[in-house]
């Protein structure tokens, strides 16, 4: 029994270490957390010197990496000092608190955020407040209470309607059709549902026209793939799936144009033109939409600049100037319209890059 | 016949020959597919300060085996990353810090515990971070039905403490393989949670208790919920090192028979770790929903590898039979604090997924170099001699 | 003196020259998973007929067939009683690495495509194998270790770079496209790597050495068997076969990139361990396993079919996975059983 005796005594010992350790950390970087504090209340408060920081809902996925190139040239003509991006690498409700608090600590003077969760974030992004930060939602919106302002792509209500036309265009305007989402609780891929649904209901031109079924893909390319197949055995008489989501129409394209529904079942809906293109070439896809999304990072950056110059609080009505895309002004609910969709098919995806 | 595992020498040394074959052969069915007893390579485990009856010759005096005892190694490598970040990364060294690292780190570090414990015994758990979702699942569904909320809590924990119970039924008296079982469980109880609340997500929770689950005590920076988590830590420290059933656990992870043999009721015991797991792992849930805010099917989800990695970090060997609750919370507050340096230094997750894989194949296989270079000089010995 | 069964070592001696009761126990152990699949099937196909339609019957093997390959690998390794978790950052790696190849060097044949992919993977198998054997160090660690390592350089080497399909040879996507005699070809590839390997481990040395040294390996090391070599092998060939599925992910798939192939190593074990594949060692098949796999994925696709709420899908592969150990232990117990006895009378 006797290793059993020497090893509480070291136990207590180790314990005793790891106490003492902690406090002297503690203290020791308490003791220099005065000065830094007062350092940044000071550093961040002086103008020219101003931070933006982007945090998209993942890294690392080609829609995003567009709207951060815009949102990164937003930001060097806007005149901000430093713009950054960081952001997780799965695209989970609470992956993004830690970097939020991480800005937060850092002074950056605005986080321009695409929230995985609209509630998940909304403690962290109030602490970012608190301490002087101003909060631009874009792509993705918050709960409004969480942010300043939220750049929107185009008004929700004219990108389900776009969707809508093109998938009874392309189905003749009758039969059953299918919506292939990203994850079920993102904010802006629900309220695109919720229009849809609606117009459904009520458009008379859409009466013969039967949404069988929502199903989400995660915004991953294999489980995109495997629900779009699955959907379409499921349902047989399928005329049209519907993806407001740039992962979820390459995906369930990938997956038509190697199967015999290329060319029966039409697809629509949200794509990046380069990753669409052989897919529009070989016939699985006649036309979808999409913004330009590098708009959508540039009018953010330029939002950011004029919140934290104090030139617009977010209030309806204010007006801010976004380079060379003009004036915008902020509309109801503090949301900024960007600009219309356009439509690619055929003829016109050449003229396209992004 | 020899044993050439070395595990049995904790054996009483007269208790062998007095074996029966068939009390041996009784023994041997719950054993036979148990990693505890099994997945032993022999020569590994004989390093330095474990608590065998060989730690004592090794030569090593009491201050020294304090000084450079694996634990220690740890909190000296957690002490000199600390201060390297206070130096290096603008504003690390502040109380912000210690509020938003620890609110980031409770819930890896509440799993670690009952880990610990159940990895010393020779088991895993890997359904810990699916019983956190489900939990969470749970939650948002009750208060959404309008339940009270400290209702809702009660359900939850107990609903955590009848996934604990599943289970240790099968592992602890079915004798199944922990491994598999809670592979299972895995995806069982993450089902559970994704049938329970689907794709939904609720958030409206009373804003009184979200607050405090974010609030902090007084201008320390350190998180008020950290005080219910140190008296878990203490609970679980104490309860591992300084009570016989602790102790028991040690013997239980380095050999089930001797367990036995020394008057512990292993079935029991492993019932009861799988019961800590499942309920702190009901509270990881809890605090994961209303530190976000947000309850939904895929909280946590992917934490139980973190949770392993943290504890095998922090020393525990995953034979079973060797750790500590200090190195444990040495290894967890080690990932949390490069974590959140390195994204307070805004350098990419990346380099921590590398870091954290690094270090997790370093602390096993750094100690088994001397032992390793040993055995080659021995083996090319003896291959230089003639075999007969 | 043995204190119980397994230091008894009879298995060693006790395998070779009597196959044929042991041919038996091996069929009854996949009896279970083979019957699930097939009630699964016949249940499905009759709720939905297109279930079993052309395109169906396509589709269900396609999805199967990495997974398959997958799990094929991982048996060699669990078989040793080892594990390794590192499998999805390998196809994912190699996935990744495809894409880049054919991007770099459109013209290459791709039979050269698939030689450089399953090297790759052999080399990130071999790093799991030399940690584990040189070191002596649990397997379980080191693969997490891996799992980590390998998915950071992937997102280091990817960033936000992805390739399409529509970046590699037409042929080459089409090998998920293209049919012969009913079966896409990729399947095929994947049938003829089960059959492969499952020859080799029954009908070769070093196949039966893996068993042996998952049984016990103490007595494999006594009996002669270069055990580090052999661990070394699954590691390897686990490895390659990562490799080859993550070549075979990039011909089926759009994209691939830092994310490819994240979450897929308990899909693989739980694929394993449904195929009858004991997670501690020393027994189980290929084939068992690459049923498993082939279950585990028909079960997504049937309750999609079947419009059954696709949430309950998780739950019922939990469900399977305990199913499947509770029987790995009853059948388990009856052969310990019968060992037990075999032995005393040796004594």
């Amino acid at each position: 029994m006797r290793f059993i005796h020497s090893g509480s005594t070291r136990r207590r010992a180790a314990f005793a270490a790891l106490a003492t350790s902690a406090a002297l950390v503690l203290s020791a970087c308490g003791g220099g957390a005065a000065s830094e504090g007062d350092a940044t209340e000071g550093g961040s408060g002086t103008d020219g010197e101003q931070t933006i920081t982007f945090i998209p809902k993942q890294l690392n996925n080609p829609y995003t990496d567009v709207v951060l190139g815009g949102g990164e040239d937003g930001a060097a003509e806007a005149g901000f000092a430093s713009s950054e991006v960081v952001g997780p690498l799965d695209a989970s409700a609470s992956s993004q608190v830690s970097f939020i608090n991480a800005e937060t600590q850092r002074g950056t003077n605005v986080i321009v955020i695409a929230a995985n969760d609209p509630d998940a974030v909304g403690p962290a992004l109030e602490e970012a407040r608190t301490a002087g930060a101003k909060i631009v939602a874009f792509d993705s919106d918050t709960n409004p209470d969480y942010r300043d302002l939220f750049v929107s792509q185009v008004n929700a209500k004219d990108v389900a309607l776009i969707q809508l036309e093109l998938i009874s265009e392309q189905i003749g305007g009758e039969g059953e059709i299918a919506i292939l989402s990203a994850t079920a609780n993102a904010t802006n891929q629900n309220e695109w549902i919720k229009y849809m649904e609606e117009e459904l209901a009520s458009n008379p031109d859409y009466a013969d026209i039967e949404l069988v079924a929502k199903v989400y893909g995660d915004d991953d390319d294999t489980k995109s793939f495997q629900e779009a197949q699955g959907l379409l055995q499921a349902y047989p008489d399928l005329k049209g799936i519907i993806s407001p989501t740039t992962v979820g129409i390459a995906a369930t394209a990938r997956y038509m144009s190697t199967s015999e529904y290329k060319g029966e079942v039409a697809l629509t809906g949200l794509g990046l033109p380069n990753e669409m293109r052989p897919f529009v070439k070989d016939g699985t896809v006649t036309e979808f939409a999409l913004w330009d999304p590098a708009q959508l990072g540039y009018v953010a950056a330029f939002a950011g600049k004029a919140l934290a110059d104090g030139d617009i609080t977010g209030e309806t009505g204010d007006t801010f100037e976004a380079g060379e895309l003009g004036d915008r002004e902020i509309g109801e609910d503090g949301i900024v319209l960007v600009g219309p969709p356009t439509q690619f098919n055929a003829d016109n995806i050449d003229d396209y890059d992004f | 016949m020899s044993d050439p595992t070395g595990a049995r020498t904790i054996l009483p040394a007269g208790d062998g020959p007095s074996r029966t074959p068939a009390k041996g052969a009784r023994m041997a069915a719950p054993g036979s597919t148990r990693p505890g007893t099994e997945r032993r390579p022999g020569p590994g485990r004989r390093s330095p300060g474990s608590t065998t009856t060989q730690a004592a010759p090794t030569g090593r005096t009491g201050a020294a085996r304090l000084l450079l005892g694996r634990d220690a190694v740890m909190i000296y490598l957690l002490l000199v990353v600390v201060f390297y970040a206070c130096i290096v990364v603008p504003r690390f060294a502040s109380p912000v810090t210690v509020g938003f690292l620890l609110l980031d780190v409770i819930p890896t570090l509440l799993i670690a515990l009952p880990m610990t414990l159940v990895i010393i015994s020779g088991e895993i758990d890997l359904s810990v971070a699916s019983i956190a979702g489900l939990t969470s699942a749970l939650m948002g569904v009750l208060w959404q039905a309008g339940t009270p909320i400290a209702l809702v809590l009660v359900i939850c924990v107990l609903a955590g403490l009848v996934a604990g119970a599943f289970n240790g039924v099968l592992i602890a008296y079915l004798g199944l393989p922990s491994l598999a079982v809670t592979i299972g469980t895995l995806a069982l109880f993450r089902g559970l949670a994704l049938v329970v609340i689907g794709d939904n997500a609720v958030a409206n929770f009373p804003p009184g208790l979200t607050a405090f689950f974010t609030s902090k005590l007084g201008g320390t920076g350190i998180p008020t919920v950290m005080v219910g988590v140190v008296v878990l830590i203490v609970a679980f420290a104490v309860v591992l090192h300084f009570t016989p059933f602790g102790r028991g656990l040690f013997a239980l992870g380095y050999s089930k028979e001797a367990a036995t043999f020394v008057g512990i009721d292993v079935a029991q015991s492993k019932f009861l770790l799988y019961l800590a797991t499942g309920t702190v792992s009901a509270l990881a849930g809890i605090y994961w929903t209303l530190r976000y805010s947000s309850a939904r099917s895929d909280n946590a989800s992917g934490l139980e590898l973190a949770v392993i990695a943290a504890v095998l970090l922090g020393g525990v060997s995953i034979f079973g039979g060797k750790g500590s609750i200090p190195g444990v919370l040495a290894g967890v507050l080690l990932i949390g604090t490069i974590n959140y340096a390195l994204k307070l230094d805004r350098v990419s997750e990346v380099v921590l997924i590398i870091v954290t894989g690094s270090l997790l194949i370093l602390s096993v296989v750094a100690p088994t170099i001397p032992t390793a270079l040993r055995r080659a000089r021995h083996a090319r010995r003896v291959r230089s001699a003639p075999l007969s | 003196m043995s204190l119980d069964s397994r230091s008894a070592a009879p298995v060693q001696p006790a395998a070779h020259p009597k196959p044929s009761p042991l041919g038996s126990f091996l069929k009854l152990r996949e009896l279970p998973v083979i019957l699930a699949l097939v009630v699964l099937v016949a249940v499905t196909a009759a709720v939905n007929p297109l279930f079993l339609s052309q395109q169906g019957i396509k589709d269900l093997l396609l999805n199967a067939t990495i997974l398959m390959i997958l799990a094929v690998g991982q048996t060699l390794v669990i078989i040793t009683r080892n594990i390794d978790l590192s499998v999805g950052s390998i196809l994912g790696l190699v996935a990744f690495g495809t894409g880049s190849v054919f991007v770099a060097a459109p013209e290459l044949p791709i039979i050269l495509v698939f030689l450089i992919g399953i090297a790759f993977g052999a080399v990130l198998g071999a790093v799991n194998g030399l940690l584990i054997t040189i070191a002596k160090v649990p397997a379980l660690v080191i693969t997490l270790g891996t799992l980590y390592i390998f998915r950071g350089i992937n997102n280091a080497w990817a960033g936000g770079t992805q390739y399409f399909a529509g970046e590699r040879p037409d042929a080459f996507g089409n090998l998920s496209v293209d049919t012969v005699l009913g079966f896409p070809v990729i399947t095929l590839i994947a049938v003829v790597v089960v059959a492969v390997v499952a020859v080799y481990m029954l009908g070769t040395r070093p196949g039966r050495d893996l068993y042996a040294i998952g049984s016990e390996p103490e007595a494999a090391k006594l009996f002669g068997i270069p055990v580090a070599r052999r661990v070394l092998l699954a590691f390897v060939v686990n490895g390659a076969l990562a490799g080859l599925a993550g070549i075979l992910y990039a011909s089926r798939f759009n994209s691939v990139g830092a994310t490819t192939g994240t979450g897929l190593e308990l899909d693989v074990v739980a694929a394993a361990v449904v195929g009858g594949v004991a997670i501690f060692g020393g027994s189980g098949t290929v084939v068992g396993a690459a049923i498993g796999a082939l279950l585990l994925t028909t079960i997504t696709s049937a309750l999609t079919a079947l419009r059954v709420d696709k949430f309950w899908q998780q739950a019922i592969v939990g469900i399977l996975i305990l199913a499947a150990v509770v029987i790995d232990r009853l059948a388990g117990a009856r052969a310990a059983r019968k060992l037990r006895i075999a032995e005393a009378r040796n004594v």
